[in-house]
């Protein structure tokens, strides 16, 4: 049971520390911004006290003395500084690594956690917070086991039934330690005309005979000190009672006065009034404006916190499993019902067929996550890449909201990661030497979604230097990869930097040498059956384009036949369809088929797939758009759009580069899911 | 009758960890993300608020404030949930009128007998 519940603390914590992330990297940039600092330190709070209720005590207590330094910028004793921030962030970090650390096997991780705690010490230039104590104070035993006679005088304030308490109850609690005589003191209740119901005008002596001690006596009372008179002496049993000279007043702190240095913290706004920077209007607009944007935010995230149900990403995924195979049979369903030429049963398929893409559409939309999150992940990245290698860059995000389906998100981080780190590592120069070339000292790294159709479309740029084509075409002849006289335009040789083997970088660097190249991007790119794209300008950075289908699972496809076989061409693929004339017997010397006045070349499926049999006298071409240009696809008839179900062929038919994966048409045959782009390089 | 408890806690786990507990005591509960949200769920028999005190919009200190001065929930009983080092904020919230509190972390043991001494 307690499983469950440490789950959920899990998921709830690695969410809090995401958004602690966010929040210190947002600080970085302001640090004077109050409300950014109440983030921080309510996202480390939660965590140490939820930590703490969950049995995380290392967790808790490195959390604990992380918030007590936010504690201290809260109240304006430390400041903001980039050492700070830093250190803040590998405490997070540590924070995560105790997070998934199993209990009890952190001794390790807990030098980590020291030599932070020593970093962070050091930012603040303050001895370190004290060690958190441990755990909450057990009540000490007190001479419990003898038994004793106390002398208990109890008189709460007037206005305790004001603070929600129960004299009455506190009695019975009593009563419950031992054997307990009263008397009630009613000679303060007034008359009638004076008597304020919610007034308490009784107090009480009492005594007690108990083995409990003084302590627990005393925690019965423990809610109500402050408001009461309460008194415990032990009775000598043999004393006579001498009740009426025991009481002393309990001098409370002040608790409004505490409270009002809670809330005095260091106004940015006053300082500026009075260094005579902006009028004190001014500041008051301004500040009434924090105060309603602030409002704004807070009513907008309860509103997605409220309308938000947290589901495991596996149900999703096999919700999307099963919407998949009732695609499938809805297809065969339709397929029947046609044959059949029943009327009942065609009305009721096309009902199915209708009500099965609302839940298809919806079931996907379910795995639809807004990109945004993703890359504001990549802040932290940048921040530690630019500051690793002396540059500075500005990190600028479009198109947050765009959505795209979960498990193409997960694929698409890595290859996004590389081309970042090429971004920043190769792209933007350092600072001088972008001063020399008469840019703005700081680079500027771009990364922008938004959507094409089924497709997404996002693109890393930057602002630096751009490919040096030169070295490009040098590398690339060096390599083979291309005639030393070939004819190449910017964009032909920008692409070759994609090619397997390709390196430029004449010195591998620290950062983006790790042994992936940018054909790492483009092979997970092609996983998932999208494109890539490069653009640079020398001199003016370097824009790359990742082209990818909003969903991997289900495709629409065009069903087409080929020699009694079925194929399924991703529809995003194909541009249009046209008969094809064919001289029958002829030598072929070159397939090009014309269309919109220009010569495409084609791809016969039942010669390339060795299909037997006479072709039928008119054929069709589906034309499709391929990373090799506009291609035909030669097949013997379209039956028509097919929603499909992708599934994988297995490790057998790796080798077999022209299909992607098979799905089950409504017949129960299997068809094959043609790689167009593969298919193209065969034309 | 069952007593109804408000919780209110911005941490969702801690939130699970408490309705568990008090729903396994016999006890009806009601929570609320903050002090906002808190205000606009107290319909009704409420016996006792459980309240957080760091959230965000309305904390718990400002929350019990609001309950005193309410006119239909000025008696019922709120506890917080404090830490060891909030000292300062648990003296805040006694002055505010909170009728006592339990200190994080705590077991369903703990939490059930503080229930128990508030509310009978």
């Amino acid at each position: 049971m307690m499983d469950r519940h440490i789950a959920a603390f899990r998921e709830e914590a690695a969410e809090l520390l995401r958004e602690l992330e966010v929040s210190l990297l947002e600080l970085e940039e302001r640090p004077g911004d109050g409300e950014v600092v109440g983030r921080v330190f309510r996202a480390l709070h939660t965590i140490k006290g939820s930590g703490a209720m969950f049995g995380f005590t290392l967790l808790s207590g490195f959390t604990h003395r992380v918030e007590t330094i936010f504690d201290g910028v809260r109240e304006g004793r430390i400041a903001v500084t980039p050492p700070l921030i830093g250190a803040t962030l590998a405490a997070r970090d540590h924070i995560q690594a105790l997070l998934a650390a199993p209990e009890g096997a952190g001794s390790e991780l807990d030098g980590v956690g020291e030599g932070i705690l020593e970093q962070l010490t050091r930012a603040v230039g303050e001895p370190p917070p004290p060690p958190d104590p441990a755990g909450p104070s057990v009540s000490a035993a007190g001479p419990s086991g003898t038994i004793a006679t106390w002398r208990i005088r109890f008189e709460p304030a007037p206005d305790i039934l004001l603070t929600g308490a129960n004299p009455l109850l506190l009695l019975r609690d009593l009563r419950e330690l031992g054997n307990l005589s009263l008397v009630a003191h009613m000679d303060r209740v007034p008359d009638l005309a004076a008597f304020d119901p919610e007034q308490c005008y009784v107090h009480w002596d009492l005594i007690l005979t108990t083995a409990a001690g003084k302590d627990a006596i005393h925690d019965v009372f423990i809610f109500v000190e402050d408001r009461a008179n309460i008194s415990i002496e032990p009775v000598a049993e043999t004393a006579a009672g001498r009740l009426g000279d025991l009481l002393v007043a309990r001098g409370d702190v002040l608790p409004e006065a505490v409270e009002g240095a809670v809330k005095e913290r260091p106004r940015v706004g006053e300082l500026l009034v009075s260094r005579g920077l902006a009028s004190e209007e001014q500041v008051r607009a301004a500040l009434l404006e924090q105060q309603h944007l602030g409002a704004l935010k807070e009513k907008r995230q309860r509103v997605e916190a409220e309308s938000t149900l947290r589901v495991p990403a596996a149900k999703l995924d096999s919700l999307v499993n099963i919407v998949g195979e009732l695609v499938t049979m809805q297809a065969r369903l339709s397929g029947y019902s046609l044959e059949s030429g029943d009327a009942e049963i065609t009305f009721i398929a096309g009902e199915v067929e209708r009500l099965t893409e609302t839940l298809r559409e919806s079931a996907m939309s379910m795995r639809m996550l807004p990109i945004g999150e993703t890359f504001a992940r990549f802040k932290r990245l940048v921040r530690d890449l630019s500051s690793d290698l002396g540059k500075r860059v500005d990190l600028l995000i479009e198109g947050a909201a765009t959505e795209l389906d979960k498990s193409v998100i997960e694929v698409l981080v890595d290859p996004l990661v590389h081309l970042i780190r090429n971004a920043i590592d190769h792209g933007i120069e350092s600072p001088e030497r972008r001063a020399a070339a008469g840019k703005p000292p700081v680079g500027r790294l771009l990364l922008a979604a938004s959507h094409e159709g089924a497709f997404v479309s996002i693109r890393v740029s930057d602002d630096g230097a751009g490919l040096d084509h030169g070295a490009i075409r040098a590398r690339a002849v060096e390599r083979g990869l291309i005639a030393p006289d070939a004819l190449l335009s910017e964009q032909q040789l920008a692409a070759l930097i994609l090619k397997p083997g390709f390196s430029t970088a004449s010195a591998v660097s620290e950062i983006s040498g790790r042994g992936v190249g940018t054909d790492v991007v483009q092979r997970a790119v092609e996983d998932l059956r999208g494109t890539l794209a490069v653009q640079s300008t020398q001199g003016q950075g370097t824009s790359v384009t990742l082209r990818i289908p909003l969903t991997l699972a289900i495709i629409d496809g065009l069903l087409v036949e080929a020699g009694g076989d079925c194929f399924v061409v991703p529809l995003s693929n194909i541009s249009s369809c046209q008969e094809l004339a064919r001289e029958r017997g002829a030598v072929r010397r070159q397939s090009l088929v014309t269309v919109r006045e220009q010569l495409v070349p084609y791809v016969v499926l039942r010669e390339h797939f060795h299909i037997p049999g006479e072709a039928p006298p008119n054929e069709q071409v589906i034309i499709a758009e391929t990373r090799e240009g506009p291609c035909g696809l030669v097949v013997d008839r379209v039956i028509g759009d097919h929603h499909t179900v992708v599934k994988r062929l297995g490790n057998l038919y790796r080798h077999v580069e022209e299909v992607s994966g098979a799905t089950i048409l409504g017949n129960g045959k299997v068809a094959l899911i043609l790689d167009v782009d593969k298919l193209a390089r065969a034309a | 009758m069952a007593k109804t408890i408000l919780t209110v806690d911005d941490s969702a786990s801690v939130r699970q960890l408490v309705g568990f507990t008090l729903r396994g005591a016999g006890y009806e509960v009601v929570e609320a993300v903050d002090g906002e949200d808190a205000l606009t769920r107290m319909k009704g028999a409420i016996h006792l608020v459980l309240t957080d005190l760091n959230m965000p919009r309305m904390d718990g200190i400002e929350l019990v404030k609001r309950i005193r001065t309410s006119a239909a929930y000025k008696y019922v009983p709120v506890i917080m949930l404090t830490t060891e080092s909030q000292e300062t904020r648990k003296q805040a919230g006694k002055a505010a009128g909170a009728t006592g509190w339990i200190v994080k972390p705590f077991s369903a043991e703990q939490l059930l007998a503080v229930l128990k001494r508030v509310l009978g």
